[in-house]
């Protein structure tokens, strides 16, 4: 019912919008990132951490630690999170959960072919997979020798498959090909997972609005610096924009034609919610475009939690945690390889 | 006079919170563990932190915490194999000395290693037990599929190849077969490949199969008779084993690179039978031997387990020690030579010489040169709340600190709640059928008190045997009512003789509707038993209950009030006493300590008169004729004194107190501009809580807001907490107008039938009516109606409730979930 959410939301999602405003209330804060940067030895992490919610995952570790240790087991929260909640949500709430790992599905699909293109190992590979994204046949991807035949034996069984249709080629695979796969079955998630949500209507379509038609742009900016000088066309580049966002369309005509990074940050300038993004750079600079652009989106996901009765708050946690996640790993790398100054780089403080 | 009466009276522990002080201590490095260790022992001292703004990993022993860390990982890593192997906890640890921390360690260390290895080792043999074992499954079963196809394939021999080209499966299968039993050394490209998988993923599997070579295969199963471990999980899985048929090299490829993506193993079957024969032998007797080895294995670590399962006990409480004493020692600042650890905190004033004594014997264990310095010095900040309790007194203080820890040293109100709170639970659960029902409760809780104790009870199981002295308070006192109400179950009894009244008629019809005479003496104890269900019951009892839950209310609030004096006289504050006490005292007896004279007046003196006329015209018109209603010589004036009294009561406890605060202060602060300058430093001399408590901001307004809040809440709260405590009244009532429905209506019309089954029936309604309505529910309401009236109505007379608690390291209170 559009607009009277706060009538029966509670009904079904109620309990679970405690649950996940609870776990947001667990996230690190600022001073929790100082004390971490402080840190001498991967040990004072853990013996941070234990005083944070990641305490019961890490209390159990072997000492000397890895960085790989603690992230796979922060990792492992955020997935026992994720599946308590999906555990207890309904219709149509419990498709939204669904709708938030395909992403990750989309990653490890690639991550595995392009693993298998250059004959790594298929375990090994899978070690490698986000949790989120795994779904049962996973290993059988390494089977697959081109695109129809990836559909046709793995992922018709996946929610994937839909987003497939645009992109069966007999071509084999190839680097090239498996990003431009990526992209396209990126594309087709986003503007699934974006009708999904106009279809639920109600503050849900608001936010979730905002926040993936800012994860659609800034896939147009990183799809556009990332083509320029590939021998990828300029119609097959306009393909792979998502056709929502603030970009679309005219930003997509112009993102199209850009020939280097000043000039995509032409574009962007023209846009008011971008042009703050691009200011904190310097001509020519792509390198902190990452971080500038998860700034903004750590400031757009936290905004999400300012109002209630909606789905977006779901996503945001989610999302929210994995930056989390993101920060640890920069975090214990630097100390694990005495890279201390450099720790501010790439952390983004969430709160 | 009154003032050497009240200090004659003799001291009560619990009335007090004990006397605290701050102390210092200075302790040499090196007796600094043993010394904080002992005070653990002790535990009565409470460390504050000084190292609050420092980050944990920042601290002086940083790396003894992560060091005890590591080792509770290591024990709970023990205690976690020790239960996977499912060995008993031994209920008799053995007495074994002391060993030293360092020692532990390494015997840890070493204790894990051989685990770890053993683990591994055994995990080894599983892995190869279990290929061995696998490979048995599949010979057994893919044999039986291999013998089977052959017999068919020879009758079928004749088939043409265009069955081939049909899709018809199940025939193409048995002519593949065929064809490769026939051909099997030739290279007609028809093989198979045997294997076993996970009962779960065979679906998938065969699907995927079935796609990937897109029909051209044949898949046959068949689930294992065993079920085989999971090394990993170490759980029972059940497994199928499967042979497909294909034909074709690249099919081949696939077909092992999906076994692969499904963990599923393949091996291989030879076609021969005589072969088969001879490696199925092999493979029995092979898994024999690895069956004899794994077992030996596991007797080993069993061993290996029991002996750290001995000393696991005391070695998780030696560590957890550990651990306590060196977040203590973090707590405790360096001084400038780096010689000394400097640490501050509280501790009662009787636990002095026990510190000293402690802190002596751990200089003198320690051969330390140089002893511990062990001082009293000032502290700005109020001193913690310590009641010194036993197993009786507990549960009581728990019920006042549930509302708010006492601040130091203010009277504290559950010396009174010991009796009160059963007390006033009882007049709301009056029936000594259902207390001596309580009572037995409460006894199976107290005689089975130690072995509760150490057992880890359920969150109900932990409350009630918390409580288990108040509830024993609470159904001595419940019998005590309800023999004063008489009832039984709401059955009246002629325990004290015979009953005063009898019927007007001897068929006794018209007790309800006119009721009875009195013919002899009143009954002696309590409720007359026969007014049960006669005219007077009702009207009685009501005028009786209601009458007494004001008196009762009345006389609680009163002390509560005289609490506010002695509070008042402790802290030294005669402007608390004269201008807060007095006029409250005065205006709550002028109204409601003369109703309760009235009441007992009346009582006494068997009136007629109306007490409600009496005291609402006391208000309307104070200077009219009682008349009838008039129950003593002298009342009129008497009235007219007390109403007066009311009246200047209020503006007495409103305004003086605000100005004559305002008048101290600036006489305090004049022309001391600079006598501040002086006191900045440290002056021993003066007295501290005097003179650092006045430098606060005087804020008149807030004040005087302050004083007007309190006065008119108490004005309101006089006539309000009086109503309130007519809850024990309304409860009552409920509590024994409930009974007599489930008495008459299930247990007296049932009885009514000459039917067996509807008198059990109505005996085992009535029954649990009794159980969980009267005995849980009741209870739970009486509970926390008591508990209002004495957190509400008796406690905001007097008691401030903002204190803390005292909190001392002690080994003791070391608890499993600190981990």
């Amino acid at each position: 019912m559009y607009g009277f959410e706060a009538l029966t939301f509670n009904v079904h999602a109620g309990y679970l919008e405690a649950i996940v405003r609870g776990h947001r209330a667990g996230l690190l804060t600022a001073a929790d990132y100082n004390n971490l940067c402080q840190c001498e030895t991967l040990d004072d992490i853990k013996m941070h951490l234990s005083a944070t919610e990641y305490g019961p995952y890490l209390q159990n570790e072997p000492s000397p630690l890895h960085t790989t240790t603690i992230v796979e087991k922060c990792t492992l929260k955020l997935v026992e999170d994720y599946k308590h909640m999906l555990c207890q949500a309904t219709e149509p709430l419990s498709t939204f959960l669904e709708y938030i790992t395909y992403g990750h599905m989309i990653d490890n699909v690639v991550l595995i072919v392009t693993g298998t293109l250059h004959e790594r190992d298929v375990q090994e590979l899978l070690e490698k997979c986000h949790p989120l994204g795994m779904f049962d046949s996973i290993a059988t991807l390494a089977v697959a020798q081109n695109m129809r035949e990836l559909y046709r034996l793995v992922l018709v069984d996946t929610p994937l498959a839909p987003y497939f249709s645009e992109c069966i080629t007999s071509e084999d695979l190839d680097d090239m090909n498996i990003e431009i796969m990526r992209n396209t079955l990126y594309k087709a998630y986003l503007e699934d997972f974006y009708r999904f949500c106009q279809k639920l209507g109600g503050a849900t379509a608001e936010i979730m609005s905002d926040l993936l038609s800012f994860e659609a742009d800034r896939r147009a900016v990183n799809i556009s610096i990332n083509s320029i000088g590939t021998e990828l066309t300029r119609d097959d580049r306009k393909k792979l924009y998502s056709n929502f966002g603030l970009l679309h369309p005219y930003g997509h005509e112009e993102l199209a034609v850009c020939e280097d990074i000043d000039q995509v940050r032409g574009v962007m300038e023209k846009y008011p919610p971008y042009q703050s993004i691009f200011s904190k750079l310097s001509y020519g600079e792509s390198q902190m475009l990452d971080k500038a652009f998860y700034e903004e989106e750590v400031k757009r996901l936290c905004l999400a939690f300012e109002q209630q009765f909606h789905y977006g708050v779901f996503f945001a946690y989610m999302r929210l945690r994995e930056q989390e996640i993101r920060n640890l790993m920069w975090i214990s790398e630097c100390v694990a390889q005495n890279q201390k100054s450099r720790v501010h780089d790439s952390v983004v403080f969430i709160f | 006079m009154e003032r050497r009466f009240v200090d004659n009276l003799p001291p009560m522990d619990l009335m007090r919170s004990e006397k605290m002080t701050s102390v210092q201590l200075i302790i040499p490095v090196e007796s600094a563990h043993r010394a904080v260790s002992y005070l653990g022992e002790v535990g009565l001292l409470q460390f504050r932190d000084l190292n609050a703004d420092k980050s944990p990993f920042q601290r002086t022993f940083v790396n003894q915490v992560k060091r005890c860390a590591e080792m509770s990982r290591k024990l709970r890593f023990f205690k976690d194999q020790i239960s996977k192997a499912s060995l008993l906890s031994s209920a008799h640890p053995v007495i074994q000395s002391d060993i030293e921390l360092e020692e532990l360690e390494r015997r840890l260390a070493e204790h894990e290693n051989e685990l770890m290895e053993m683990n591994a080792n055994g995990e080894k043999l599983r892995l190869s037990y279990n290929e061995l074992l696998e490979f048995k499954l599949v010979l057994q079963k893919a044999v039986g599929f291999l013998v089977s196809s052959g017999s068919h394939a020879v009758s079928e021999r004749e088939l043409d190849e265009n069955v081939y080209s049909k899709d018809d499966y199940v025939e193409t299968a048995s002519l593949l077969e065929q064809e490769m039993r026939s051909g099997r050394s030739d290279q007609s490209g028809l093989r198979f490949i045997s294997g076993i998988i996970c009962k779960s993923k065979v679906l998938r599997f065969e699907r995927i199969l079935f796609r990937a070579t897109r029909g051209n295969m044949l898949f046959n199963q068949a689930s294992a008779d065993e079920e085989i471990m999971d090394p990993v999980s170490s759980e029972m899985v059940e497994k199928t084993v499967f042979v497909v048929f294909f034909s074709g090299e690249q099919a081949k490829t696939k077909i092992l690179k999906i076994c692969e993506a499904f963990g599923a193993n393949f091996y291989p079957v030879p076609e021969d039978i005589t072969k088969q024969r001879q490696i199925t032998r092999e493979v029995s007797s092979r898994l024999g031997e690895l069956e004899a080895t794994l077992d030996a294995g596991m007797r080993h670590r069993n061993k290996a387990l029991a002996s750290i399962n001995i000393h696991l006990a005391k070695w998780i409480s030696m560590v957890r020690r550990e651990k306590a004493v060196y977040d203590i020692l973090n707590m405790l600042n360096f001084d400038v030579t780096k010689k000394c650890l400097v640490g501050e905190g509280w501790c009662p004033i009787f636990a002095k010489n026990q510190i000293q004594a402690a802190l002596q014997r751990a200089t003198f264990d320690s051969n330390s040169q140089v002893g511990i310095i062990f001082h009293v010095m000032d502290a700005v900040e109020s001193p913690p709340t310590y009641f010194r309790t036993n197993k009786f007194t507990n549960a009581f203080q728990e019920i006042v600190d549930a509302y708010g820890v006492a601040r130091y040293q203010e009277a504290n109100p559950s010396v009174y709640t010991v009796v009160t709170f059963p007390f006033l639970f009882a007049v709301m659960f009056g029936d000594w059928g259902h207390g001596i029902c309580l009572l037995l409760g409460a006894l199976v809780l107290i005689a089975r008190e130690s072995k509760l104790g150490t057992r880890k009870l359920g969150s109900f199981m932990e409350m009630l045997y918390g409580g288990r002295y108040v509830l024993l308070l609470m159904s001595l006192f419940s019998i005590y009512c309800g023999l004063i109400y008489n009832e039984f179950f709401s059955v009246p009894f002629h325990i004290f003789g015979g009953s005063a009244y009898k019927c007007r008629e001897t068929s006794c019809g018209d007790a309800k509707t006119t009721g009875l005479v009195k013919y002899q003496d009143p009954y002696p104890f309590g409720v007359d038993p026969s007014w049960r269900g006669s005219r007077s019951e009702l009207p009685f009892l009501n005028s009786l209950k209601m009458k007494m839950s004001i008196l009762l209310g009345v006389a609680q609030m009163n002390l509560g009030i005289i609490l506010s004096y002695f509070n008042g006289r402790f802290f030294g504050s005669s402007l608390d006493i004269r201008y807060q006490f007095v006029p409250q005292m005065i205006f709550l007896n002028s109204l409601f300590g003369y109703l309760s004279l009235l009441i007992i007046t009346k009582w006494c003196t068997g009136s007629q008169a109306d007490l409600y006329h009496v005291i609402i015209y006391m208000f309307l018109s104070p200077t009219d004729d009682l008349g009838e209603n008039q129950l003593f010589w002298g009342q009129r004036p008497l009235q007219i004194i007390l109403l007066l009294l009311a009246l200047i009561a209020v503006p007495w406890m409103l305004f003086p107190k605000p100005f004559i605060l305002k008048r101290l202060h600036t006489e305090r602060f004049q022309g001391r501009t600079y006598g501040i300058l002086g006191t900045s430093e440290m002056d021993l001399e003066v007295e501290p809580d005097s003179e650092r408590l006045h430098y606060e901001d005087f804020n008149f307004s807030e004040v005087f807001v302050h004083q007007m809040i309190h006065s008119i809440e108490f004005v309101l709260g006089a006539v309000s907490n009086t109503a309130s405590y007519l809850r024990l009244w309304a409860l009552s009532l409920a509590h024994s107008e409930l009974s007599t429905v489930f008495y008459e209506k299930v247990l007296l019309l049932a009885w009514g039938y000459d039917n067996i089954i509807i008198r059990l029936v109505g005996l085992a309604v009535f029954a649990f009516a009794t159980a969980f309505i009267l005995l849980m529910m009741e209870t739970l309401s009486a509970f926390l109606h008591a508990l209002r009236l004495h957190w509400v109505e008796f406690q905001n007379k007097f008691y401030h409730g903002d204190g803390y608690k005292f909190r001392p390291f002690s080994f003791t209170t070391l608890t499993e979930d600190e981990d």
